[in-house]
């Protein structure tokens, strides 16, 4: 309880002292993981949408279950194959972004994206079959009724967005795997928790979590108003 | 009178099974049509045929003079609208829900239309109201308003009132007859209920097991059917 007691206070110390590293280490923290979310964002749902839709999709057998084991890779299994591939030796070393945010946001893009395409797919098979076709009965293309299933979905491809970021803020496999955790240069929140716990500083290590819970419950907290405006609306 | 659409050998089938078996028909130009018959009997699926949501297996389909072979273009499809048994409607607005129409077909939305059809189906209170709380024979008005907002010249009815009550039917009943009055739009109503057909259509057509049993003038249909099955089903008997 002491300890914890400690972490609060040292929580709200650094919080009101400004530390500048720690500002670093957040900031680096919410770009990696911004970036990484966008990127799987904008390359998953117009996939998982095109999935969902698609019921005669060919070699969907193989590719849904592709899918779902994507959604449960495990962080630092990610992280071990992008280090391998930007490595050196790898077929993308000559990218130098091994040991560099590049590298991290490119891991957790790789968490991040299935999750993405998973839950984007199950929100849009979530919508009743009969509106695809009242929308064509009412003149629509095939673009405009995939348009307008996935903003009847919008709701379920909120979680989607809730659910990949939730998973690669809180990981920390692959982005200390691939990012090194070099102070000022690819050090984040999990992976400055890690640092301080082997250190033996515990009281920093929970305050770093407080404050990683924190940002994660804010951005949550925004998702979940949103998706409350978009559910009543 | 011209026809809207002329269909010939028309069928569509799954593998040997036909649904929809009709060696002739044409639809007039401006008239309403009642479709009547069991369920099962391939009346829905006629109507995605005509609304070319799909096509025939087979047979040849003609649509305001232009024969249509295969997939019919957008600037087709976009001339004929269907309202549903039980309408889909989208997770906004009541009057998002009608302008919707307009907006997939990159019409004008800030028209007064939406509003004037809106007001003509007693909507305007509920313009703001979220679609999906509405009862089922607002939102039944609800998808007439937007099936009607893009002033199509082919309206298909798939048992638009099979589960209101008689005010709403009433009203629906209304609106299709002064819409065909009017614009003269062809109206192809699927129904249950005979009386339906004896109120609202020009000419009525029994189908049973994919084929037209008898079409004939509303009148002649009810008071003097030609064939056994015709009889029967004006009877209420239950045909198998």
């Amino acid at each position: 309880m002491e300890t914890l007691g400690r972490a609060f206070a040292d929580a709200l110390g650094l919080l009101w002292g400004m530390d500048a590293a720690l500002v670093e280490t957040v900031v680096l923290t919410l770009q990696v993981t911004l970036v990484a979310l966008v990127i799987a964002l904008v390359l998953g749902i117009p996939i998982g949408a095109a999935v969902g839709l698609t019921r005669h999709l060919p070699g969907r057998w193989l590719i849904v279950p592709l899918i779902y084991t994507g959604m449960g890779l495990p962080p630092v299994t990610v992280g071990l194959f992008t280090y391998l591939v930007l490595s050196n030796q790898g077929p993308l070393g000559g990218l130098g972004w091994l040991f560099t945010p590049a590298g991290m946001i490119v891991a957790q893009t790789i968490i991040a994206f299935p999750l993405v395409v998973g839950l984007t797919m199950a929100a849009v098979q979530g919508v009743d079959p009969n509106l695809p076709v009242q929308m064509l009965s009412l003149g629509a293309t095939r673009r405009q009724v995939a348009t307008v299933t996935l903003l009847e979905a919008r709701v379920g491809v909120t979680a989607a967005v809730v659910a990949a970021y939730g998973a690669i803020i809180s990981e920390v496999g692959a982005v200390m795997l691939v990012g090194g955790n070099i102070e000022g240069e690819t050090r984040v929140l999990t992976t400055a928790i890690v640092l301080e716990t082997r250190k033996g500083n515990f009281a920093l290590a929970l305050a770093l979590g407080i404050i990683l819970l924190a940002l994660a419950f804010l951005t949550n907290f925004a998702f979940h108003r949103l998706q409350v405006h978009q559910g009543v609306r | 009178m011209t026809a809207a659409y002329a269909l010939a050998d028309f069928r569509h089938c799954y593998g040997d099974r036909c649904v929809v078996d009709i060696p002739t028909l044409e639809i007039r130009d401006g008239e309403i049509l009642g479709l009547v018959g069991p369920s099962g009997a391939g009346k829905s699926t006629l109507l995605r045929l005509l609304n070319f949501l799909e096509a025939p297996t087979h047979g040849r389909i003609t649509y305001a003079g232009e024969e249509i072979d295969g997939d019919a273009s957008l600037a087709t499809r976009r001339t004929i609208t269907t309202v549903f048994q039980r309408p889909m409607l989208l997770r906004r607005s009541v009057a998002a829900n009608v302008r919707i129409g307009r907006k997939l077909h990159g019409l004008d939305t800030n028209d007064n239309n939406t509003e004037r059809w809106l007001e003509k189906l007693g909507l305007t209170d509920l313009a703001d109201a979220p679609a999906r709380t509405l009862s089922a024979g607002e939102a039944q008005r609800v998808a007439l308003a937007r099936a009607l907002v893009v002033e199509p010249s082919v309206l298909l009815l798939d048992e638009p009132t099979g589960n209101l009550d008689p005010y709403n039917v009433g009203l629906l009943e209304d609106i299709v007859r002064s819409e065909n009055a009017e614009r003269r739009t062809t109206i192809v109503v699927v129904t249950h209920d005979v009386f339906q057909a004896r109120r609202l259509a020009d000419r009525t057509g029994l189908m049973v097991s994919g084929r037209m049993v008898e079409l004939a003038e509303t009148e002649a249909f009810f008071s003097d059917p030609q064939q056994p099955q015709t009889a029967a089903f004006v009877r209420g008997d239950l045909l198998i």
